[in-house]
């Protein structure tokens, strides 16, 4: 298999995981749903600037071929940027679920769902 | 280059110097922060009328960061359109400003100078930056200030709204990101003028992929601007913050409005070959549904500050209107609408505010109360601030909503905005009318005596402030209209702005 088919399946994989995951009415879930998410926008950036093995970003004597440092600048800032929001969402909805006793998105308690499991 | 010339980056550098003076400021001496805060935001308006002044030369600018050439570099860039959004933004933060400091609203938690001046930082560096990247990030920082800003004074309703709103925007963010890796890898760049110039040479293999990146980036925008159906986000969190706050978040939906207007002409115009004009089609239906579902939601409201988010909705679907026809004077008609829109959106808000501090228990329910005191002043003022909501003359929503109409005459759709914009108007005066007298006119002398403590009168002076510049507006009509008609000819000249930013080499 190729690397192409491996970067692509795995940013499919991640994204529906992702958006699965996004879609369920716990903060729990969701935080990891975005996480997911994240993972797979940051593998898509990664890739935006074509997929090379062994090639210096900017300058190496006798090295004609070179990969792109762009995307990987831009990678890093995303990172950085999901990061702490990652963060900041994790901690929101603890004091979500501390100050209103449910850990539902929509803030909304389920009484027969918190019971059953 | 001279001074002036870095006057360009004061708007973004004011900001980031005072948030953090601030906040070490406010550790020690609360009113040497808050003065501090203050400085800070007649600065920024003194920058921002200085960059107007500049701008009305009609030439373009491009400020090259670090000093690396264009393409390569980060640019900003100062025109018509930035120096306005950059005076508007100055103009609200000021009066909101004021008007926390004055309802002490400031001192309900912890940061609010620091916030508010990083949410300033944000907003700035997204009306002046000539790069998508940068656009991003400088979304990702008003997106983070406002965060902090919408759970000011915190509370079980702003937490769970605010994890929505949160939630949300991530979403959008990813969907951005992917956009621009999008953009990225058919043209090697990011730079909006360099973009402009290659997406016209694509080849045809990439067509199917610059589409799906053009209307990424606009459902983002879209995202950000409360439209329908990506609206949903916007009603609850605005009416669970902080009214204040809901004030100078009157501007935020207009930032994506404003980077639609950025982005589209220049990159996906006329010289765009295959992709010209690819977020077009979708605009218009769902501007008519924003405006509907936004003065609809007027009528349908519990409270007065939902009532100013979802009117807030409405502006947007109105402004859309005259956005999506895509032509010079629809655009400079949409402007001087976006202009009246933030400073009414605004004005709403702090008029709930007042009222809602004077009804003591009854807060901003839109139900019949005893007397109150400062009922009359508060009642002057909400017919006022709905009049320019709902654009009725005297004040210049009426001149704006005019020159939409009037502009879009010539379309082939004409009668699709017209209709709207008419039919909302009225649903909108009947919302408000019936509020209007549910707060002010009926009063209900059984139900409990409203108790509290009594409000200063100082408290109007801020939304008397917005209402104020509204009737500016309407007098200085002739002469915003000329500017706005100058700022729509340098949107639809993406020719000058890429020489400006690209300069001679690319000619």
């Amino acid at each position: 298999m190729s690397l192409e088919f491996l970067i692509a399946s795995a940013i499919g994989v991640l994204t529906a995981g992702g958006i699965y995951l996004a879609l369920r009415a716990r903060t729990f879930q969701v935080v990891l749903g975005l996480t997911l998410l994240s993972y797979a926008v940051n593998l898509f950036l990664f890739a935006v600037g074509r997929l090379m093995v062994d090639r210096p970003p900017l300058y190496a004597p006798g090295v004609t071929d070179h990969a792109d440092p762009l995307p990987q600048a831009l990678v890093l800032t995303a990172i950085v940027i999901t990061f702490g929001m990652t963060a900041l969402v994790v901690i929101l909805s603890l004091r979500s679920f501390l100050e209103s006793g449910s850990d539902q998105v929509d803030g909304i308690a389920d009484p027969t769902r918190d019971e059953a499991e | 280059m001279t001074v002036l010339d870095h006057l360009v980056i004061a708007p973004v550098v004011i900001p980031a110097i005072v948030a953090p003076l601030a906040l070490l400021a406010m550790r020690r001496r609360r009113r040497v922060g808050v003065a501090l805060s203050l400085a800070g935001c007649v600065a920024m308006l003194a920058a921002a009328l200085a960059l107007f002044g500049i701008a009305q030369d009609d030439a373009i600018r491009a400020y090259p960061l670090g000093d690396w050439p264009a393409p390569f570099g980060i640019v900003l860039v100062l025109d018509r359109l930035s120096a306005t959004m950059l005076v508007l933004a100055a103009v609200l933060a000021l009066v909101v400003m004021i008007h926390a400091v004055i309802t002490a609203a400031d001192r309900r938690g912890w940061h609010f100078h620091p916030l508010f001046h990083f949410q300033l930082l944000g907003l700035n560096g997204a009306f002046l930056t000539g790069d998508l990247f940068n656009l991003f990030v400088f979304f990702e920082v008003l997106l983070i200030a406002s965060y902090g800003l919408m759970l000011h004074g915190q509370g079980a309703d702003r937490l769970k709204a605010g994890v929505a709103y949160v939630v949300v925007n991530i979403v959008g963010s990813a969907l951005f990101l992917i956009a621009l890796g999008l953009l990225y890898g058919l043209t090697g760049t990011l730079n909006m003028a360099d973009l402009a110039v290659r997406v016209a040479t694509l080849g045809a293999a990439d067509q199917g992929l610059l589409r799906i990146a053009a209307l990424l980036l606009v459902t983002v925008f879209a995202l950000k601007a409360a439209v329908v159906p990506l609206h949903l986000w916007l009603p609850r969190t605005y009416a669970a913050t902080a009214p204040v706050v809901a004030a100078l978040f009157a501007i935020m939906t207009k930032v994506g409005v404003y980077a639609m207007i950025r982005v589209i002409p220049l990159i996906f115009g006329d010289g765009a070959g295959a992709a010209a004009w690819v977020p077009a089609p979708w605009l218009l239906p769902a501007a008519v549904l924003t405006a509907v579902i936004g003065f609809a939601g007027i009528l349908a409201a519990r409270a007065m500050r939902e009532q100013a988010a979802f009117a807030i909705v409405g502006s947007t679907g109105t402004l859309l209107l005259a956005v999506a026809c895509w032509t010079p004077t629809t655009t400079a008609a949409a402007l001087t609408y976006l202009v009246h829109a933030v400073i009414a959106g605004a004005a709403l808000f702090l008029v709930a505010d007042v009222t809602q501090r004077r009804r003591g228990q009854y807060g901003d329910a839109l139900v019949p109360t005893p007397r109150f005191a400062g009922q009359q002043a508060a009642g002057l003022l909400f017919l006022a601030a709905t009049v320019g909501a709902v654009g009725l003359p005297p004040l210049s929503g009426f001149v704006a909503k005019l020159f939409i109409l009037q502009s879009s005459f010539a379309l082939p759709g004409w009668w699709v905005i017209w209709a709207t914009v008419l039919g909302t108007t009225l649903i909108g005066v009947i919302g408000f009318a019936q509020s209007g007298s549910r707060l002010f006119w009926k009063s209900a002398p059984d139900s409990a005596p409203i108790t509290g403590p009594v409000r200063p009168r100082a408290e109007f002076i801020a939304p008397a402030t917005l209402i104020a510049l509204l009737a500016l507006l309407t007098i200085g009509a002739g002469w915003v209209t000329a500017q706005m008609q100058a700022t729509a000819a340098q949107v639809y000249a993406p020719e000058r702005t890429i020489a400006a930013v690209l300069g001679e080499a690319q000619k």
